[in-house]
């Protein structure tokens, strides 16, 4: 049978935030967008986004763009490039007011204007007073965005294939990429997209390790059909941990339970942060705290029959305070942990949040494929959001930056292919055998027969992702993590479904994103094994210190041969001064 | 949305419908599939499949915090959900 095929001004993968925001920007200026999401678009992982989106609007306390930048840049222990931090901070405060006149209901202050909370990172002054930076609307702003940027699509006529699976990104014979080879979950059936641009935003890639707060979808289906098309993922080793998930499952218990007098114990009931950082104890930073408790399950001190986690402690606050001021905790506790922490501690551990990395891209959003930082890039093949690296977030993300990131740089692609367009608005000749390359990939899954299922070789990864490159990050036992990520990828050949039907085969669906973590996961488990000095969320004990020197610089991974290339910081804004790397210390 | 008798058995097709932007929701829809919904009656099953159309946080709000839907029909499914077995 013929393989089915649509023709498309743009082809956008990915119906988050970021992509949605581009997807408007072109569908109001009348081109023809398709947009391709595996789940339906508001059940995007941005609906989980609570706490807000940053913007220096200084509508609660003063503030100013350019102090936004200084917190960005710092925080990202200034690996972020400074062009690309300057040009977010300056377009937030038009991105956040769009949102308002499309309609996203943020939360106000008595004097009609957008009310702003203040989170940690954001100061005055650079590095002064705390700031109020995070615009929210209610505790729901993700979902608000979405639902809202959803409607203004359906509006303008972009043309939405929910519930389709992106399986490839499909090359003319110059390597150009000339649109994607997508799957109906429904039905079963290949469907080739082919479009004079491409954008992808398919956001990030916490299922990877085995603890994750990210929800099941975000397994880096992007981030690996460009690496499969030999293009580069850049600074993957930055990975985000927030120190309390729930053992075993990853769902956040907030900051605010330790901010409320709350603390970590092992085994023995020793209150360990004590050890690690007697000052700050349970209120050191992210970073710290993560790596205390793997530490203490380490060294033996684990709660549980497989001694593999901490508890946090809060059954000492009265129900009252718990009920006032922590809510939703005693219901996720009770749910996903079985415990009631107003009786008994709840069992904790890192859980991965968020991925600094991506497809590398320039301040325009255009994928760049090489470590010549000079301007070269891939004629019509775009990035923007989680699965992108612009870099603006360097080697650890602040909190309310990602919405930002993803609105900001969904709308300047979207412009962006706007403009190409204009020139290049022809249809390219694609390449019949990376059709059929795609294909293979599918039919590889009808191989019937004994094998492993899917199921055992994805626990089987994401434990070695956890153990060997997830918070504790030393030398031999990384090195080891390669190797058995490798030998992973090496069963995936003995792997067989059990469902060989042809609609709703969600068994075909989670073999083909086990594929795509194997991918990601091995960039991830290299970058960090060559990255030798701590910086943000890259801690190795083995290299305790950040070394500017030799390390001021972006690690760029290829699939093949795992080969890795580095290239230096941008460190000159576009308009302001540079900020020169300080010590990081809050 | 119309409910057809098809969709309440179509169920791999429900579970890609629990696939969704919140974990919280994906381990718990996930597991209350696998474990009780073939055994729940037509009308909770239709109920079930009502319920999935809602946005996520409208679902994490009465299936993880707890607050009562208007619709006491709903109320049943919600508390089985509830009671689901994930810790
Ligand atoms: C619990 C939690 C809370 C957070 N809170 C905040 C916050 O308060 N503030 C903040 O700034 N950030 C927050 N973040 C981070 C932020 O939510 C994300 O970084 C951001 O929403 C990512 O948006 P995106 O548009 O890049 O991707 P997503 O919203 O993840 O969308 C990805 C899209 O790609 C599609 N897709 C993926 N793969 C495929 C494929 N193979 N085929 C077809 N479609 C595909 C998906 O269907 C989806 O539509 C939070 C993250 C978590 C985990």
């Amino acid at each position: 049978m013929a393989l089915e095929k649509q023709r498309f001004d743009t082809l956008i993968l990915g119906a988050g935030g970021a992509g949605l925001n581009a997807a408007l920007q072109l569908a109001n200026a009348n081109l023809k967008v398709a947009v391709v999401s595996k789940v339906f678009p508001t059940r995007s992982h941005t609906v989980a986004a609570q706490g807000g989106v940053n913007a220096a609007l200084a509508n609660v306390l003063p503030d100013n763009w350019h102090w936004h930048m200084f917190d960005t840049v710092k925080g990202s222990d200034y690996l972020g490039d400074q062009d690309a931090i300057e040009y977010m901070c300056r377009e937030a405060i038009p991105t956040v007011y769009e949102l308002e006149h499309n309609g996203v209901p943020f939360s106000r202050l008595t004097n009609g204007k957008i009310y702003q909370r203040a989170f940690g990172g954001q100061s005055q002054n650079f590095g002064g007073e705390q700031a109020a930076r995070t615009c929210a609307a209610a505790d729901r702003t993700g979902h608000a965005i979405l639902h809202t940027l959803y409607q203004q699509n359906i509006r303008a006529k972009t043309h939405f294939y929910d519930e389709y699976f992106a399986v490839d990104l499909i090359k003319d014979k110059e390597g150009i990429v000339v649109g994607a080879l997508v799957l109906n979950i429904a039905t079963g059936e290949p469907l080739l997209i082919e479009s004079t641009t491409t954008l992808l935003a398919t956001g990030g890639c916490g299922q990877v390790f085995r603890t994750t707060s990210n929800a099941h979808i975000n397994t880096g289906d992007g981030m690996a059909m460009v690496l499969r098309a030999g293009l580069p993922l850049m600074d993957m080793e930055f990975f985000q941990f927030h120190p309390t998930g729930i053992a075993g499952k990853g769902m956040l218990i907030t900051e605010g339970v330790r901010g409320e007098g709350g603390y970590l114990i092992n085994k023995d009931g020793d209150r360990f942060m004590e050890k690690y950082a007697p000052n700050a104890k349970d209120l050191a930073s992210r970073d710290v705290v993560s790596r205390s408790i793997v530490t203490e399950v380490r060294d033996g001190h684990g709660c549980g029959p497989e001694a593999d986690h901490v508890m946090l402690k809060v059954n000492h606050l009265s129900e009252d305070v718990i009920a006032k001021r922590l809510p939703g905790i005693r219901e996720s506790s009770r749910i996903f942990a079985g415990v009631d922490p107003v009786k008994d501690p709840i069992p904790v551990f890192p859980t991965a949040h968020y991925v600094m990395g991506g497809i590398p891209t320039d301040r325009f959003g255009r994928v760049m494929p090489t470590s010549e930082d000079n301007g070269e890039h891939l004629p019509g093949l775009y990035a923007a959001g989680e699965c992108a690296c612009a870099s603006v977030h360097g080697a650890n993300r602040l909190g309310g930056n990602s919405l930002l990131d993803i609105l900001v740089f969904g709308r300047l692609a979207g412009h962006n292919i706007i403009d190409y367009v204009k020139d290049n608005g022809t249809h390219r000749p694609l390449d019949e055998a990376a059709v059929e390359q795609a294909m293979g990939r599918l039919a590889r899954w009808e191989n019937k027969g004994e094998g492993l299922s899917v199921s055992q070789l994805r626990n089987e990864f994401r434990k070695t992702m956890e153990d060997h490159a997830g918070v504790f990050r030393v030398e031999e036992m990384m090195a080891e993590g390669v190797e058995k990520v490798r030998q992973i990828r090496e069963k995936l050949s003995d792997v067989r479904l059990t469902d060989h039907s042809s609609t709703f085969n969600i068994n075909r669906t989670e073999a083909l994103e086990l594929e795509n973590m194997i991918d990601v996961g091995l960039s991830i488990a290299v970058s960090a094994l060559h990255r030798k000095e701590s910086r943000g969320a890259h801690s190795r004990p083995d290299y305790p210190k950040r070394n500017d020197a030799e390390w001021m610089k972006h690690t760029l991974y290829w699939q093949e041969n795992d080969k890795l290339d580095y290239k230096g910081v941008r460190v000159q804004p576009l308009t302001v001064e540079s900020f020169p790397p300080k010590e990081r210390v809050y | 949305m119309v409910i057809q008798d098809s969709d309440l058995t179509n169920i791999e097709r429900l579970r890609w419908q629990c696939r969704r932007g919140m974990l919280e929701l994906d381990v718990l829809l996930e597991a209350f599939l696998e474990q009780r919904y073939v055994a729940l009656s037509p009308r909770l099953k239709r109920h079930f499949v009502q319920l999935l159309e809602f946005p996520d946080p409208v679902i994490h709000a009465w299936c993880v915090q707890g607050q009562r839907p208007e619709d006491e029909e709903f109320a049943e499914l919600i508390s089985s959900i509830r009671a689901t077995s994930v810790a």
